[in-house]
């Protein structure tokens, strides 16, 4: 029984899974923001699983730029998260709606 | 071949964990463990420049913004949140969906005609590189191979890089940067004219 590429895909499909439920089941903004974190990562686990089927290593770069915009993404999160903590003492996705209209 | 299979579980249950904890800093961990797995599993997949990456940027510095993240805003406040759960309302919607979405995914890769690696030869018309020996210099996946492409074929996605990260911290300073209740910290106070004002270097005599 030998290891190939679609099981490295199969199991970012269970990652990205597991993150979505994350995403859609937690009201801690910052567990919600490790959810997208793993999602990015299985995401990357199967650019890199592709990049090697192909050996090709364009799919290597892609998660280079994808690990850059993760960072940025987080960052531009959290400081939204330690604003809305500031306003309101308070942070529940539920909880903040004050952009609704 | 059973690495693979050690890593996979590891894998699973590390994110298993992190979504599952009450408290985000025991999430944390859960992630920590989960990026490392993930980078052990890229150098099984030839990516060895991208598992270093991972370890780096990841479990170096993501993971420490949410832990002073996390120590910030839980210092002296207590625990982040109390108000009214709406969990069992959402639960079987969502459910609904991430079974949905791991259905799609799991037939789109049962039906992908990927080819079992170890039997594989790369095609040299698509072939950036060659494979060899993780450790190799400029095989497949090094610092080589990948620096080699990243400044030559693929400097655009290089420079877009550049441009995200200076638009993030543009984006944070305007975002959690206090700069609404003290705007004018002396900033904005008129400059006197330059023969009123006290001179920085005392003329010794």
């Amino acid at each position: 029984m030998s290891v190939d590429i679609g099981d490295y895909v199969g199991l970012s499909a269970v990652m990205l899974c597991i993150g979505l439920a994350g995403v859609l089941l937690r009201r801690n903004p910052l567990i919600v923001l490790m959810s997208i974190e793993l999602m990015f990562n299985a995401a990357n686990l199967a650019l890199v699983a592709f990049s090697r089927e192909w050996v090709n290593n364009a799919g290597h770069i892609f998660v280079f730029l994808v690990v850059t915009v993760a960072a940025a993404e987080v960052a531009i999160g959290l400081a939204i998260v330690v604003s809305v903590f500031r306003r309101a003492q308070n942070v529940d996705v539920d909880e903040v709606a004050s952009m609704r209209g | 071949m059973i690495g693979f299979y050690v890593l996979a579980i590891v894998l699973i249950a590390s994110a298993v964990f992190t979504i599952s904890q009450k408290s985000p800093v025991y999430s944390v961990v859960g992630l920590l463990a989960n990026f490392l797995t993930l980078a052990a599993l890229y150098v099984t997949l030839n990516a060895e420049f991208l598992g270093v990456v991972q370890v780096v940027i990841y479990t170096g510095a993501i993971l420490m913004l949410f832990v002073f993240v996390i120590a910030l805003l839980s210092s002296g406040i207590g625990p982040f949140t109390e108000g009214p759960d709406r969990l069992p309302r959402i639960l079987v919607p969502a459910l609904l969906s991430v079974a949905v979405a791991f259905g799609f995914l799991i037939f789109s890769v049962l039906h992908a005609p990927l080819t079992p690696m170890p039997e594989y030869v790369a095609d040299p018309a698509r072939a950036t590189s060659e494979l060899g020996p993780a450790g190799d210099p400029n095989v497949f996946g090094s610092v080589g191979d990948f620096g080699r492409a990243l400044f030559t074929t693929q400097l655009l996605p290089f420079e877009v890089t550049a441009f995200i990260l200076m638009v993030a911290v543009i984006g944070v300073v305007l975002i959690a940067g206090d700069a609404a209740p003290q705007a004018t910290r002396g900033r904005h106070v008129a400059r006197k004219p330059a023969a009123q004002r006290e001179p920085i270097v005392k003329a010794s005599k």
